[in-house]
């Protein structure tokens, strides 16, 4: 360790730091050479955060970290130290319980993490050493040990294939534990080694560790008899990961090459960053707020202390002691301030931030059980990650969803194809393509079609140029002949082809993305099926059920800056072919022009009417062409630094020159009620926008379906299409673009008034937004600064004031841009992003609350989400019952608990003017201590658990009661304001009710008189049950839980004062509450006085719910009936169109 | 973070693929039945009614039990040179006072005989905190050291434990009083009971002395309070039932008064031919005057007064519940104007 960080600080050789060198079997390369074994880290996995020894301090540290913690610690100190009214038990006996609690936790999770690390570390592996093999524990591996793994086996650290015993050097691995994707994936040997690893001596030059999973480039050095060394390339196929699994393969064996914390693994888990509800910030300021008051009350109890003080002497009952007299004044004061402090800090109860958290932890049950979110189909339910933002569910303005598999199903299917501009379209019957495929091919008969050479070319273009495995299963390949009758199956989902019959064949198609699979099944249906891929040799079974075997030489991997991918085959006949599929805009470029025009058209109409187009081109290659491309490529796969550039370069040389053979357009079906959930999204005040990747035509056509754009919403585009026309430069033409759009949506729309916004109403000014990547960029990265600024505001004020935005065309980091943006403008409004693949995973990250879907493209998303559901449908329940629910629970909550410490404290302040300010606590030690732990903590618990002061059914049906909250409308400091009323105003009631009673204390039939603690404890009666009772005026929704808790707690009050003074406690110093509570009741006046301050503290309350505005269910309902009685109005003023005196009643 | 847990729970997750479809119980889906009250002018109003009814019959009987509550008051301390105890006001010696009064009518009985001091803060903390609760249970232990919370009142000037320490039992109220009716001429002693005064826990479980007999020699070694002309096993020779910390009045003292302002139960009025109460007349009350009061502008005061069965004299319940009770009915009619107006406001 020491040794390497030297290397880096006195700038050791550059290789060291970009890469390292692996000797595999820790084999001196070459042989003759002095081997100095490097040193790497330990295959040992630490996931613990503790260790016996250091859990203590580090656990103690950690939690007295956070504020609330802290605060209590010191108010602990305080009273520890300082004489103060109340025993250091009150406040240390809640932060030992809470800490205790939050260190058993926290100790439990960790031992469960020793324990799992512990099994990881200590697992057996085979490590072959001087050609023997040797069972050792996994945390023994060291970097550049050769490790044998058998199936079903999880690899025990990185390894770089060497050998598998599968014949055509494969291995199969399914990745589940590191992303969720549990489909095999295909991993290779490293080529031409020897067969025994005994004898190979090599060195493998890699990148240092690094978290992404799916890169790794490096080099192996084979040497063989002391000549030149081999060297060969390594990329991420060769890469086995720690804790993926090995599949379908007997044995494997590789080279260790990282371990330990440093595999991919390890380095992907290192936390989230932590996101923060807007609750939360509002807690912390309502919290400043009563740390003021508790600091005010402290401060004016001390100087009223000594302003009485200088009025009444020392009195002759109550001499000081020699140590007060000799004390410093100022000191005194300092100290009696901290003992007034002390007195009142129960106003900050430790108990909220329990019930918080445990509000969210318990609250979030609720969203995995729902069973509206389970999908049948892939078997799960919703998926909570983080409960921390369940209420922000409740406060989103912005949502920011993707198109493919979000919007859409992600479910291709193959709709038409277009060959030399001749369309092809297929019918639907499956029995009609049984007659047509074989004799005719799949020609609309009405239409002319393109030779049958250029459709067989198009067809076998289709079966090649592709990514697509065919699913291994069982009863392979059994029945070749009877190809029609194959099930497809795309991750375990069937797709409907109502004549087959399961159980003859099972075959599918593996593939990274749907919309391969689609093709490849579109050109099955036109008589050409992909058989396979064996030892590099693609079989397809043309239309005359003849097996053509083609050698694939390269695949030419898509990537989304390229937008296409190209394979090169060669055919029987030797003849070398290339053929690339890709989108439009890339293909297009890079073919003879003179067919572009044609198939432009098909394309172009195809993408308005809503389907994903590919262009299909090809070109042949003659041998010199050929052998330098191959040379080409073989070298950029070499090169360690700036490989994918070299590659690029490469893939763009070779694809150039080519022969337009058709397009082929798939149908990405909608999400099943996507047009519903939009509209109640929107109806629920949200504004949507759709971030896709996608061309403008099939994404704006999207939005259409799902009624995000609709007939007489006015567009306003803002793509590279309109900033190119009018001739003029783009930074001009963006400039006026904006300004007139600025024009049209801000300016000349009329205000909208917030909160009257009806969704009926909207009629007339509504417009959508579309721009483009390209575009987008522009507006973000203008070239002059001040620009830059005013472009990004004007986009941002347009963009607002439009129903819908569709931004296309969009690179994943400009999603989160644009959140960012949104998240950053004015008013800091709540953003959600929603999205299903890899690429959203930066804007799901970005947003305030970002929501995965499970769909086809891995789990990425899921995995990085905050909240996972099945399907977008299940959005609107989510947002609008549980969102809204979380948040006017924990609303609520908030306020509650706030109000129920001021009502508790304030009486114990006013008993300060009463007792000379000599800190005397109102109430006893016991209730100080368990009025926030037991008396009060369930009912609010329960209630923020279970409310539903509208019900689901009604808060699904009509979204506008979203609108309801928006804004954080229930911890505005209005409200605050009217709670902190309530609670001063029950203070007061309770203390000066008891006090007038008091005016006499004999208040008992036998003639004796009642003293200070029965003075506590009456007051303290009155507020259990007013504040519980508040609580229960409030609960609109009384489940048993509900009634259970609420009198419950009331029961155990009585029943805990009866106990706790009804025996001489021996561990207290002072027995005084010894029967208080039972000489209380048995006094009538208490009880009457009790019933009495209850009462009167709860009309106000009473009175205030009557007279609000209906808020219940039926109101609601009343509400919206309205509009549709005035569409009905309408109707009867069309029928009576003639009678002019028909006039508008409302 | 929590990687190997993770794996784990993927494994599991896909054992359970099958079965992990939520339970489709009432609770987990949030449909446990549920009463969903709403408070509607129509039920609240005539439950208003009805409360305020209550309260205003309750708010009278009190009232009304509260007016025909007797009770006589007479201030002693004498800040006025009139008063017969201003003599004794400055006197540290002995000193002895008498005042006459008349009740015009019969005085019903039990009647209940207060001491009532004003401006003496019993409820400051330091104060009340000021007593070994141990010594008072009778554990010796604790007599020959005291707890420290008596300061300064744990030991003497000779070092010796004082037995009860502490600033609340050094300051025991030590006025006592004789009351004599004049009948014909002829003063005669009214007797006034001592017993029954103190809370019955206190005076059988909270408070004892050291089972040993005679109680004096338990405090062998101790010193009384500084302030106390006795020791605490002299309080009461005659009764050893109401000798030492089962004291009655000791146990009065020692439950601190709420307020700076408070009465405290001296004695009861039970016996002989006063049972039924204070026949009209003169009568006389003389006061043993020792305690203290005027360095800190404190009254002395004794209050006469029978109770019910609410307790002695109060009028703030009866008025607090008429009031309250008229503010239900007002609401409720007001609440009843403007429901009234909100529905057919409603029904436009």
């Amino acid at each position: 360790m020491l040794r390497r960080r030297l290397n880096r600080l006195f700038g050791g050789d550059e290789g060291r730091v970009h890469s390292r060198t692996i000797y595999v079997g820790h084999k001196s390369c070459p042989p003759n050479e002095a081997y100095i074994p490097p040193k790497f880290c330990d295959n040992r996995i630490v996931s613990s955060k503790y260790t016996v020894w250091n859990f203590l301090p580090k656990n103690l540290f950690e939690q007295f970290r956070r504020i609330a913690n802290f605060y209590f610690l010191i108010i602990f100190l305080v009273q520890v130290i300082v004489d103060t009214p109340t025993s250091p038990v009150t406040s240390g006996l809640p932060l030992f319980f809470v800490i205790t609690v939050t260190a058993v936790k926290q100790g439990y999770e960790d031992w469960l993490r020793h324990k799992a690390d512990r099994e990881v570390n200590e697992y057996r592996v085979s490590v072959l050493e001087d050609g023997r093999r040797i069972r050792k524990m996994s945390a023994k591996i060291k970097v550049g040990d050769i490790v044998e793994v058998e199936e079903d086996e999880t690899f025990p650290c990185d390894l770089i294939l060497l050998q598998s015993s599968r014949d055509d050097g494969t291995c199969f691995v399914t990745t589940a534990s590191l992303d969720g994707e549990s489909n095999h994936k295909t991993h290779y040997t490293v080529a031409d080694l020897e067969s025994d690893l005994q004898y190979l001596s090599a060195t493998i030059e890699c990148e240092q560790p690094q978290p992404d999973l799916y890169k790794f480039v490096g080099r192996m050095h084979i040497y063989r008899n002391s000549q030149e060394p081999d060297v060969r390339s390594l990329g991420p196929e060769n890469l086995l990961l720690k804790g993926a699994n090995l599949k379908n393969t007997q044995k494997i064996c590789g080279v260790a090459v990282y371990t330990g914390m440093e595999t991919k693994m390890a380095l992907n888990y290192q936390g989230k960053s932590q996101k923060r509800s807007a609750v939360e910030k509002s807690i912390n300021a309502f919290l400043l707020v009563y740390l003021f008051i508790l600091v005010s009350k402290a401060l004016v109890c001390t100087t009223l202390k000594y302003v009485w003080q200088s009025k009444h002497d020392e009195t002759w009952y109550n001499e000081k002691t020699q140590k007060e007299k000799e004390t410093n004044q100022y000191l005194k004061m300092f100290t009696d301030f901290l003992s007034f402090m002390v007195l009142f800090n129960f106003i900050i109860p430790v108990s909220m931030y329990v019930t918080v958290e445990m509000q969210k932890f318990l609250g979030s049950f609720f969203i995995t059980w729902d069973k509206d979110f389970f999908d049948p189909e892939i078997q799960e339910g919703a998926l909570v990650n983080t409960s921390d933002l369940n209420e922000e569910l409740g406060q989103v303005e912005y949502i920011f969803t993707d198109k493919t598999g979000t919007l859409t199903q992600n479910n291709m299917e193959f709709i038409e194809c277009c060959i030399d501009g001749f369309q092809y379209k297929h019918g639907d019957g499956s029995s009609e393509l049984d007659g047509f495929c074989v004799t005719d091919g799949p020609v609309n008969k009405i239409q002319q079609k393109a030779g049958r050479e250029r459709e067989e070319l198009f067809l076998r273009a289709l079966c090649l140029c592709h990514t697509v495995q065919v699913k291994e299963s069982t009863k392979q390949r059994q029945d070749q002949n009877d190809q029609f009758d194959q099930i497809d199956q795309v991750d375990g989902l069937g797709l409907d082809h109502g004549f087959l019959d399961p159980p003859q064949k099972e075959m599918g198609f593996i593939a990274s993305s749907p919309d391969e699979i689609a093709l490849v099944k579109g050109a099955m249906r036109y008589g050409f099926t992909f058989l396979g891929l064996e030892s590099k040799n693609m079989k397809i079974l043309n239309r005359n059920k003849d097996v053509e075997t083609y050698e694939l030489l390269h695949v030419l991997n898509f990537d989304p800056v390229r937008r296409r991918m190209s394979v090169m085959v060669r055919s029987k006949t030797g003849d070398i072919l290339l053929f690339c599929k890709g989108a439009d805009s890339s293909i297009f470029p890079q073919v003879r022009q003179e067919e572009v025009e044609r198939i432009r058209m098909h394309v172009e109409r195809n993408a308005t009417e809503g389907y994903r187009t590919l262009c299909v081109a090809y070109k042949h290659l003659s041998a010199q062409e050929y052998a330098r491309a191959d040379a080409d490529l073989r070298e950029a796969r070499l090169a360690l630094q700036d490989r994918e550039e070299k590659l690029m370069a490469v893939y763009n040389r070779v694809e150039t020159d080519m022969i337009l053979i058709g397009a082929t357009a798939v149908e990405d079906q909608l999400q099943d009620e996507a047009a519903q959930t939009m509209e109640a999204l929107q109806g629920a005040g949200m504004k949507v926008w759709v971030l896709t990747g996608d061309k403008m035509e099939t994404a704006k056509s999207t939005c259409y379906a799902c009624g995000l754009f609709k007939k007489n919403t006015e567009l306003l585009e803002l793509t590279l299409r309109t900033l190119e026309d009018g001739g003029r430069s783009r930074e001009e033409r963006l400039h006026d673009l904006l300004l007139e759009y600025h024009k049209k949506a801000v300016q000349d729309a009329p205000p909208v008034k917030l909160g009257i916004t009806r969704s009926w109403s909207v009629a007339g000014h509504d417009y959508g937004f579309i721009i483009d990547g390209a575009s987008l960029s522009m507006v973000l990265s203008s070239s002059s600064e001040p620009n830059s600024r005013r472009y990004k505001n004007l986009f941002l004020q347009i963009c607002q004031n439009c129903t819908s935005v569709l931004c296309c065309r969009m690179a994943p980091l400009q999603k989160a841009q644009i959140v960012k943006l949104v998240k950053n403008s004015k008013g800091n409004p709540i953003t959600l992003s929603i999205g299903d693949g890899a690429n959203d995973v930066s804007m799901i990250l970005e947003a305030h609350v970002g929501i995965g879907i499970k769909g086809k493209e891995g789990r990425q998303a899921v995995k990085n989400s905050d909240y996972a559901i099945p399907k977008l449908k299940h959005l609107k329940k989510l947002l609008l019952a549980h969102g809204h629910l979380y948040y006017v629970r924990i609303a609520h909550l908030v306020q509650y608990f706030f109000y129920k410490n001021l009502c508790f404290i304030l009486p114990q302040f006013l008993y300060q003017f009463f007792c000379g300010y000599s800190q005397q606590p109102l109430y006893d030690a016991a209730y100080l201590t368990m009025y926030n732990i037991c008396f009060t903590s369930m009912p609010i618990l329960a209630y923020s658990l279970l409310e539903q002061h509208i019900c689901i059914e009604v808060l699904l049906e009509h979204s506008t009661l979203y609108r309801d909250i928006a804004k954080n409308a229930m911890l505005r400091w209005k409200l605050f304001l009217y709670w902190t009323a309530l609670g001063i105003f029950h203070g007061l009631v309770f203390f000066f009710g008891v006090r007038f009673l008091f005016s006499n204390p004999a208040l008992q039939d036998n003639g004796q008189v009642f003293g200070n603690w029965s003075y506590g404890t009456i007051v303290f009666t009155v507020l259990v049950f007013t504040v519980t009772l508040k609580l229960a005026l409030d609960t609109r929704h009384w489940t048993w839980i509900n009634h259970f808790v609420i009198w419950g707690s009331l029961a155990f009050y009585v029943f805990f004062s009866f106990f706790w003074g009804g025996i001489i406690w021996p561990f207290l110093k002072h027995q005084r509450l010894y029967f208080v509570f039972a000489n209380m009741l048995s006094s009538v006046s208490a009880w009457l006085v009790i019933i009495l301050l209850i009462l009167l503290s709860l009309l106000p309350e009473i009175l205030l719910v009557v007279l609000r505005k209906p808020r219940g269910p039926h109101a609601r309902q009343m509400k919206h009936r309205l509009p549709s009685s005035g569409t009905s109005t309408i109707f009867m003023l069309s029928q009576t169109a003639s009678t002019h005196s028909f006039s508008w009643s409302d | 973070m929590k990687q190997s847990n993770r794996i784990k729970a993927m494994v599991k997750e896909e054992q359970e693929e099958s079965s992990n479809r939520p339970d489709n119980t009432a609770f987990t889906q949030q449909r446990l039945p549920a009463w969903q009250p709403i408070l509607s002018a129509s039920i609240v109003i005539p439950m208003f009614v009805l409360i305020g009814a209550a309260f205003i019959g309750v708010g009278v009987a009190l009232f009304i039990t509260s007016r025909d509550i007797q009770l006589q008051e007479l201030d002693y301390t004498g800040d006025d040179s009139e008063h017969p105890c201003f003599k004794c006001r400055t006197n540290t010696e002995k000193c002895t006072c008498s005042m006459t009064f008349s009740i015009p009518t019969l005085f019903k009985g039990p009647v209940f005989f207060y001491y009532g001091l004003t401006n003496y803060f019993q409820n400051q903390r330091k104060y009340g905190a000021s007593k070994d609760d141990n010594q008072l249970y009778g554990d010796l232990n604790y007599f020959t050291s005291p707890s420290t919370d008596c300061d300064p009142y744990t030991r003497d000037s000779k070092n010796m434990p004082i037995v009860p320490c502490g600033a609340l039992a050094n300051s025991m109220f030590n006025d006592t009083f004789t009351l004599s009716h004049t009948v014909n001429g002829v003063q005669k002693i009214v007797p006034l009971d001592g017993k029954g005064i103190a809370w019955w826990t206190d005076y059988n479980i909270k408070y004892r002395n050291p089972s040993i007999t005679p109680l004096i020699n338990a405090f062998n070694g101790t010193k009384k309070p500084t302030n106390w002309p006795k020791p605490i096993y002299e309080l009461d020779t005659t009764d050893v039932y109401n000798n030492g910390f089962i004291n009655q009045d000791f146990l009065v003292w020692m439950r601190r008064a709420a307020l700076p302002d408070f009465r405290k139960l001296y004695r009861r009025i039970t016996h002989d031919d006063y049972a039924a109460g204070l026949p009209a007349g003169n009568y006389t009350l003389t006061i043993a005057y020792n305690y203290p009061v005027h360095s800190f502008n404190g009254k002395k005061k004794v209050v006469l007064s029978n109770v019910s069965w609410m307790g002695g004299k109060n009028d703030f319940l009866g008025i607090a519940y008429i009031v309250v009770g008229s503010m239900c009915v007002v609401m409720s009619i007001v609440m009843l104007i403007v429901y009234a107006r909100f529905k057919f406001g409603e029904d436009d």
